[in-house]
């Protein structure tokens, strides 16, 4: 500095910078605490639910149905229910939400269709899904005449993870570099090769992540399944997907009444019985770990794919 | 890749092969795209045509502005109000709680923590909103409530202050994920020139970077409260089912989704009284939400469009 500060002048400097400095570091210390008190939150929860739960847990729970004696209660159907639901869900959304997601990132030409589609897709993303659910009762249930079963479920939930699907798909094209789609074309490649051949499997891994973050929102998701009118007493497994006979495969289960592991969680919460709370406790401690599992795993491709592609 | 066609099939013939196919190909992926607009027209219309008969009874304005909700009683009335209100209040509890504790981490995350710390903390935070909302719910009857009960022992067991703070923490990542984006995307140069005009880091975030990504923040705290107003299975489950107008958090009150979830556990036959209230109750929900989410995302929008 050309000009010598005054001494006064100088110790006056350092006393405002470092009472600057206090505060910088006293507001870090404070945003580290509103982190670690929702880290704690679930730390508690976890603990939580394991102190209560962990006890009922062995192989008769999950391998009993329901039941009105606490004691024998388990959620070895609702677990066959929430597998069964997931498989239709899975089936339906994927292949329809990638569809959507090419066609919106690839082929839509700007313009007012496009926009009215983008809309709706980041619209639905946010609605509630017990309103997903009221269009279930009303359409499927009602209109269609599906009934009480597992492929409304399934569709329900399905409607609800599209979204989630179609924007992880769009996402995951946006990411490749357009000199890989001009070299495809550059080679003769018509528009559907060169997404079928290239943009796909590029982008594959990260779409599968996204897929499995839907599907681990669907299997806690309850608000809709209740709506539906889901919440009832099954303690009899769906007819088995594999038959003995000809033709040895049969979709008579898609229209069997279920029960998944939320709502068996739920229709426990609400029993005053204290051995419930505990039943309660414990499915919600295995879906827990499922849902946990799932991101996990998520993440953990998320993380490989990161350090795997360099364009 | 794909072998020409033998000889007497002209070049002309294959070529209208492979624009058929592409074109075909395009046809069926825009019908998935378009499946989008589709199940948003169908949310309005099974929502409006569901919910029609009750307006034949009550009218709207009666349906709106009515402070009595008590649809299964004798005479019913249906006023909506005490479900507005049961919802709007364990909302604001909810962003009481969730956008104070998310801005602070976004901050935190986005100016302070090392690169290290981001990489398990964001991860550790998401899993927040990964748990499923029934068991957030069974976490808030029988944990939090207990707990708020040894330092409020009046706190009834059912009430709007628990499941609102446990909705809070769970909208934490939601706020804390889409603010600190939107931190994290304004330019580098204006925290040097900020840095180099002798500001401490808090100085920056809080004077610098928050308003240059104000737009971005906002639009996730709108996210966040229409987040709030659909949550369903924390009040179904610990806010209890009393369509009351309160503002006392302390008390017990019935939202509209948890509305629909106590109706929907009872017998539900199509076109009763009971199943057009709860179509009602939800074209009221799904507006409510349509005009946050239309807000948030236009805010979005327009910060994306700043730099």
């Amino acid at each position: 500095m050309a000009i010598a500060l005054p001494e006064q002048g100088l110790i006056a400097l350092r006393k405002s910078v470092s009472r600057r400095q206090l505060y910088s570091n006293l507001f870090a210390i404070v945003g580290l605490i509103s982190i670690l008190v929702a880290l704690v939150v679930l730390v508690a929860l976890i603990i939580h639910l394991l102190s209560q739960g962990l006890t009922s847990i062995d192989w008769q729970f999950l391998t009993s149905p329901a039941s009105s004696d606490a004691e024998e209660a388990g959620v070895f159907i609702a677990l066959v229910g929430s597998g069964l639901v997931m498989l239709v869900t899975t089936t339906l959304a994927v292949p329809v939400g990638i569809a959507a997601g090419i066609y919106l990132e690839e082929y839509a030409r700007k313009g007012w269709l496009a926009d009215l589609i983008e809309i709706n897709v980041t619209n639905l993303a946010g609605v509630p899904s017990i309103v997903y659910g009221l269009l279930a009762l009303g359409l499927f249930k009602y209109a269609l005449n599906l009934g009480e079963s597992i492929i409304t479920a399934g569709l329900t939930l399905a409607l609800l993870v599209l979204p989630v699907v179609i924007v992880t798909t769009r996402e995951a094209m946006r990411a490749i570099p357009s000199s890989l789609r001009e070299a495809a074309y550059a080679l003769g490649a018509s528009k559907w090769r060169m997404v079928k051949d290239h943009i796909l499997p590029y982008s594959m891994g990260s779409i599968l992540t996204g897929i499995i973050i839907g599907l681990s929102r669907a299997i806690g998701e309850t608000a809709p399944l209740v709506t539906i009118g889901a919440l009832t007493f099954i303690t009899f497994l769906p007819d088995s997907p594999i038959q003995p006979t000809f033709p040895f495969i049969s979709f008579s289960w898609l229209l069997s009444p279920f029960t998944v592991l939320p709502i068996q969680m739920f229709s426990w919460v609400s029993r005053p019985d204290l051995a419930f709370e505990a039943k309660a406790a414990a499915a919600g401690a295995v879906l827990l770990a499922l849902t946990l599992l799932m991101n996990g795993f998520a993440s953990f491709l998320r993380y490989r794919l990161r350090k795997g592609i360099k364009w | 890749m794909n072998a020409q066609p033998s000889p007497p099939t002209s070049d002309l013939e294959y070529r209208w092969g492979r624009n058929f196919q592409e074109k075909a190909i395009e046809a069926m992926l825009f019908l998935a795209a378009f499946l989008a607009v589709a199940v948003t027209a169908s949310i309005m219309v099974i929502l409006v045509t569901e919910s029609v008969g009750l307006f034949q009874t009550v009218s709207i304005v009666e349906f709106l502005t009515g402070t009595e909700w008590a649809p299964m009683f004798e005479p019913p009335t249906y006023g909506i109000l005490p479900l507005v209100c049961g919802t709007l209040m364990t909302s604001l509890i909810a962003l009481i709680v969730a956008i104070p504790m998310g801005t602070l981490s976004a901050m935190y995350l986005s100016e302070f923590a090392s690169l290290r710390a981001r990489e398990w903390i964001k991860p550790s935070l998401e899993i927040l909103a990964g748990i499923p909302t029934v068991v957030y719910g069974y976490f808030a009857l029988l944990f939090v409530t207990p707990l708020l009960q040894k330092i409020l022992p009046s706190l009834p067991g059912f009430n709007m202050l628990s499941p609102g703070i446990v909705m809070g923490i769970m909208i934490i990542p939601l706020v804390a994920s889409i603010s600190e984006d939107a931190m994290r995307s304004v330019p580098r140069e204006l925290r040097e020139g900020s840095y180099a005009a002798g500001a401490t880091r808090f100085q920056t975030a809080l004077k610098v970077v928050f308003p240059a990504a104000i737009s971005g923040i906002s639009s996730s705290y709108i996210l966040s409260v229409s987040r709030a107003v659909g949550e369903t299975m924390i009040v179904a489950i610990a806010a209890g089912l009393q369509p009351i107008i309160t503002f006392n958090p302390l008390e017990p009150a019935a939202t509209i989704t948890a509305f629909i979830v106590q109706v929907s556990l009872g017998d539900l036959p199509h076109g009763s009284t009971a199943y057009q209230t709860i179509f009602a109750a939800g074209l009221v929900l799904a507006l409510m939400t349509l005009v946050f989410n239309i807000f948030g995302h236009f805010l979005s929008k327009r910060y994306r469009e700043n730099y």
